[in-house]
C-alpha cells in the first residue's frame, strides 16, 4: 500500500512540476484572495489582523478545491481513471498516494498564504508550534476530506460544481478548529489552542481512515 | 495450454441493458482470438469485462485463473488493454507515462527496450505526451503494454491510428507475446489486419458469440507469423 502511495503521489507531483498549474494558478488564487479581503477591509486594518486567522484557512479551503479538482482532471483526460484502475494498484494506496500529493501544494500554499499575512494583514506570527502543527494536522485532514469527495464526483458530469458543495460543508470543522488554534498561536485568544488541534487530529483520522477503506469501491463506481 | 480466458453464459450489464447477453468463449495461452463483429455487438464490453473493468453480472468468468465474479482486481495486474482510449497523462513524458505503467503493475524492469522496439527510444522519449501526435500516443500505449508484459493483452481497435510502420511493429509484437505463451484477444473491424494475426475468428452480434472459425487450439510458433514480420 505504502509503495503504491509513494508511486502516485509522484506522479501526481511530476505532473504538477511540469505543468505548473499550482505555482501558476492556484498559488495566485490564493494570494488573491488575500489581497481582495484586504480591499474590501482596508478602511480598518485593525479588522483585518483580527480576521487574519480565519481568511487565511478560507484560502486556504478555496486553494485546496483547486488541487482536487486538478488531482482528479489529470485522471479524466483520456480515460487516465481506467488506466489507473487497469494498473493493479492497491486503492488504499492510490488514495494515500493522492491525498499526500494534495497536502504537500497545500503545504507549500501555506507558506506563501502565510508570508501573505503578513505582510498585507500586519500579522506577528507567535506560536510557531501550534501554527506548524495546525497547519500540518489540519492540511491533512483538508486533503483526505478532499480526495474522499473528488473521487465521488470524478465520473460525473456536474463534478466541477458538485465538488465544492460536497467538500465545503463537510470541511467547516477545519475551518473552524485551525482558525481557533491560529488565533491563540497569533496571540489573539487565550483559549487552549492544542485542544482545537486535537479535533483537528480527530477529523483528519476519520477521514484518512474512510478513505483507506472507502476509496476502492468508489473508484470502481466512478 | 491452459485457458487464459474461460466464459460461460457471460452477462455483462451497461445500466439495465445486457451488453453481453450470455457469451462462451475460451482463449489458451499462445491464442490469438479475432472478435468481429458489428458497432454495439459488445466486443468492447467483452474486452472490459475480461480486463476486470465490466462487472459480469452473471454466468462464469475466469481470466488467468481469477475469478471474475468474485474479484475483478485480482487480474489487473496480469492484463493489458489497449482501448479507444490510451490512459496516458498528457504532462508527464514518454517515458514516465511507462514507467509508471510497469511500476504500477508492481515490476521494476527496464523501460528501454519496450521504448525501443516502438521507436520511442530517441528524443521523442522525452516528450510530454500532450505533444505527439495521435498515432505517437498510440505507440506510448502499446510501449506501456509491452513493457508491463501481461498475460493476457486485450487490443480494441489496436491498429487505428498507426502508421504503416507502426501496424507492422504492432503486428510484430503481437506474435511475439503468443509465442511467449501469452494470450491476445483483438477487437477490430479490420478484418484482413487482423485476421492476418489471429489463430481464428469469433463474430459477435447482440452481445454474444455467434459463430467461430479456424482452429480451436494454438497454432505452431511457425504458423503464427504474420505476413512481413520475421
Amino acid at each position: 500500500m505504502f509503495r503504491d502511495a509513494a508511486l502516485v503521489a509522484g506522479k501526481d507531483l511530476r505532473i504538477e512540476a511540469r505543468s505548473r498549474v499550482a505555482t501558476n494558478q492556484v498559488a495566485p488564487f490564493a494570494v488573491l484572495v488575500l489581497v481582495l479581503f484586504a480591499f474590501a477591509l482596508d478602511p480598518d486594518r485593525g479588522v483585518l489582523t483580527t480576521a487574519a486567522a480565519g481568511l487565511f484557512w478560507v484560502a486556504v479551503l478555496f486553494s485546496s478545491l483547486l488541487a482536487v479538482q486538478r488531482s482528479f482532471a489529470v485522471e479524466s483526460a483520456d480515460s487516465a481513471r481506467d488506466g489507473l484502475r487497469l494498473s493493479g494498484l492497491d486503492p488504499a494506496g492510490i488514495f494515500l498516494g493522492k491525498a499526500s500529493a494534495v497536502a504537500a501544494q497545500l503545504l507549500a500554499l501555506e507558506v506563501v498564504l502565510g508570508i501573505g499575512i503578513v505582510t498585507f494583514y500586519d500579522t506577528r506570527l507567535h506560536g510557531a508550534a501550534l501554527l506548524l502543527v495546525t497547519c500540518l494536522v489540519a492540511t491533512i485532514g483538508l486533503a483526505a476530506a478532499g480526495t474522499v469527495y473528488g473521487i465521488l464526483a470524478a465520473g460525473l458530469r456536474v463534478r466541477e460544481t458538485l465538488l465544492p458543495l460536497l467538500v465545503l460543508p463537510a470541511v467547516a470543522p477545519v475551518l473552524l478548529a485551525a482558525t481557533r488554534a491560529w488565533q491563540v498561536a497569533l496571540g489573539q485568544s487565550a483559549d487552549d489552542g492544542w485542544r482545537w488541534v486535537q479535533l483537528l487530529g480527530v477529523f483528519a483520522v476519520v477521514y484518512v481512515a474512510f478513505g483507506v477503506l472507502a476509496f476502492g469501491p468508489l473508484l470502481e463506481e466512478s | 495450454m491452459p485457458l487464459a480466458v474461460r466464459f460461460r453464459a457471460a452477462v455483462s450489464l451497461l445500466g439495465r441493458f445486457p451488453a453481453l447477453a450470455g457469451v462462451d468463449l475460451d482463449v489458451a495461452g499462445g491464442e490469438v482470438v479475432l472478435v468481429q463483429g458489428p458497432n454495439g455487438a459488445g466486443k468492447t464490453t467483452l474486452l472490459r469485462a475480461a480486463a476486470g473493468l465490466v462487472a459480469v453480472a452473471s454466468g462464469e468468468a475466469e481470466v488467468l485463473g481469477h475469478d471474475l465474479t468474485r474479484d475483478r482486481r485480482a487480474v489487473r495486474r496480469r492484463v493489458g488493454l489497449l482501448g479507444h482510449a490510451t490512459f496516458l497523462y498528457d504532462d508527464l513524458s514518454v517515458a514516465d507515462n511507462v514507467r509508471f505503467a510497469v511500476r504500477a503493475a508492481g515490476r521494476n524492469r527496464s523501460i528501454d527496450d519496450a521504448l525501443a522496439k516502438l521507436e520511442l527510444d530517441g528524443r521523442v522519449r522525452d516528450v510530454a505526451v500532450a505533444r505527439l501526435s495521435a498515432g505517437q500516443r498510440r505507440r506510448v500505449a502499446i510501449a506501456a503494454l509491452v513493457a508491463r508484459q501481461p498475460d493476457l493483452w486485450l487490443l480494441d481497435e489496436p491498429h487505428a491510428g498507426l502508421d504503416a510502420d507502426g501496424r507492422d511493429l504492432l503486428d510484430g509484437l503481437v506474435a511475439g507475446a503468443a509465442a511467449d505463451g501469452s494470450a491476445v484477444l483483438i477487437a477490430s473491424h479490420e478484418l484482413e489486419r487482423a485476421g492476418a494475426i489471429a489463430h481464428r475468428t469469433v463474430t459477435m452480434a447482440g452481445g454474444q458469440i455467434h459463430a467461430a472459425s479456424g482452429p480451436v487450439a494454438p497454432l505452431a510458433p511457425e504458423a503464427r507469423e504474420p505476413a512481413g514480420v520475421s
